[in-house]
């Protein structure tokens, strides 16, 4: 059973295992946003909604927004635009121009890429992954961020189940934007399931409960077939 | 308040015009989440008021140049719906509503974790829809439980409430009648927790023994109301959880 707990409620008096979403005040651990309260070897506090913050190191899926020489700004759903510079073309003898640069990425591309670094004055450099573009179609599905460990699953246990009973390529970025690809009704199936999950994300015994509603799905679907 | 006693008697036989005791609270209603394209929203009605809270953000920050590079920027609207009382409101912001959402935002401010989102703004939007004296109150109430369900970081909740006095009786949560007939009317926001005043605002004339009886009642009350905040923030995920438990049965 989950507990749920609001701003500035009471949660334990072991200081030194408090984590994110928990501030310390005269040796208490009070909860520091609205959301779940998890307690593994640190007290955390896993918020219901929160905007996205990247960390350095993130896999995120952005959507180019602007081009300014030599930026490509990015969309990464979040408060905050990342930069994409072009030196991350220039590793070929030819050289990105002025003017080109929608050549290689144009408005509205969706790009996989990796958080370099964030400084200080939350300036975010990104630098693309090896399967970049997202090409060959797809859809994308975005889910707010703080659900994506449950889409995940403990130890990838949901993900690979989803993989596997929807026969799909599905790859979840850290920004909650999720890319499925595969034939359109297994698409569809599993876009369904992961919005099933993001509104019970808060429940337990979900991963169980998805199962059983992927099978029932596939026996009323075999079903329909033999009529 | 206004000048000479006026005729009409607004406690008799020790109960109020609507019947309630002198420190009892108006019934106080609280929805959460009630908009679906806010980041975090609150419906909440007490008494005759009713007031819709939604919180948009964090996001950026416009004039750029109003941009904190080491903070979020709170920013807060309090509105009256021109049908919002008797005679009708010229819409739009004027002296009164200026002022009340300066209060409001400096009641909410001290509770939020700034240093989160730096350079962004938090955008607090508080509507009246139907106002009977206390809306600031009912406001802040609802922006504060509209700012947990936006997932900001925040040290705690909020909670509001107003006393005055009529008929030189010290009462808690006056109704529109009582606050226009009334000697005094001071509204005060709190941080139920470590009992922290965050706003109090004081119109008419209390002595100093009425004013501190006054403040005690008002506290008394600001913890019965987080009570109901925190309890409409936890039902909602409860609730739902039970619908999914009868599902599956």
């Amino acid at each position: 059973m989950y507990k749920v707990v609001v701003p500035g409620d009471f949660i334990s008096e072991e200081v030194n295992r408090a984590g994110e979403g928990t501030y310390v005040e005269d040796g208490k651990v009070y909860a520091m946003s609205y959301g779940i309260v998890e307690e593994r070897e640190e007290i955390k506090v896993v918020a219901f909604s929160r905007k996205y913050v990247p960390t350095n190191g993130d896999v995120v899926i952005g959507r180019i927004i602007e081009i300014s020489f030599p930026y490509w700004i990015v969309d990464i759903a979040s408060p905050y635009e990342a930069r994409l510079h072009i030196s991350n073309f220039a590793a070929g003898v030819e050289k990105v121009e002025f003017g080109s640069m929608s050549r290689y990425l144009d408005l509205d591309d969706f790009i996989v890429a990796k958080v370099m670094t964030v400084d200080v004055m939350m300036r975010i450099e990104l630098t693309l992954m090896e399967e970049f573009k997202m090409r060959g179609g797809g859809k994308l599905v975005e889910i707010p961020h703080t659900k994506v460990p449950r889409v995940i699953g403990r130890s990838g246990s949901m993900i690979k189940m989803l993989k596997e009973k929807c026969n799909c390529f599905i790859f979840i970025a850290k920004n909650g934007r999720i890319w499925i690809k595969g034939s359109e009704a297994d698409v569809n199936l599993a876009s369904e399931v992961i919005l099933k999950i993001v509104n019970e994300a808060h429940t337990s015994g979900l991963t169980d409960r998805v199962v059983n509603f992927l099978d029932s799905f596939r026996r009323d679907k075999g079903k329909g077939g033999e009529k | 308040m206004k000048e000479g006693k006026t005729e009409r008697k607004l406690i008799i036989d020790g109960k109020r015009m609507d019947g309630r005791g002198f420190e009892e609270l108006r019934p106080l209603k609280i929805e959460v989440g009630v908009l679906k394209r806010a980041d975090g929203s609150c419906y909440l009605e007490l008494g005759d008021n009713k007031v819709i809270a939604a919180v948009y953000g964090p996001r950026e920050m416009h004039p750029r140049h109003a941009q904190d590079a080491k903070m979020v920027v709170i920013k807060c609207r309090y509105n009256m719906a021109p049908f919002s009382v008797d005679d009708r409101k010229r819409p739009g912001p004027d002296r009164r509503s200026v002022e009340i959402s300066k209060v409001s935002r400096e009641a909410l401010d001290p509770v939020i974790m700034k240093e989160y989102y730096p350079k962004m703004a938090i955008e607090v939007y508080v509507e009246v829809l139907q106002s009977d004296a206390g809306t600031r109150t009912a406001g802040i109430n609802a922006a504060s439980v509209a700012l947990a369900d936006a997932g900001i970081p925040m040290t705690d909740l909020v909670s509001s409430i107003a006393v005055g006095k009529i008929d030189g009786e010290v009462v808690l949560d006056l109704t529109g009648v009582e606050d226009n007939h009334g000697e005094a009317d001071m509204p005060m926001a709190m941080i139920a927790r470590t009992n922290t005043i965050t706003a109090l605002q004081m119109d008419g004339h209390l002595t100093k023994e009425e004013f501190k009886r006054g403040l005690k009642l008002a506290m008394g009350a600001c913890h019965q109301i987080y009570e109901l905040q925190r309890a409409a923030l936890i039902g909602r995920y409860s609730k739902s959880e039970e619908r999914e438990e009868r599902k599956r049965e």
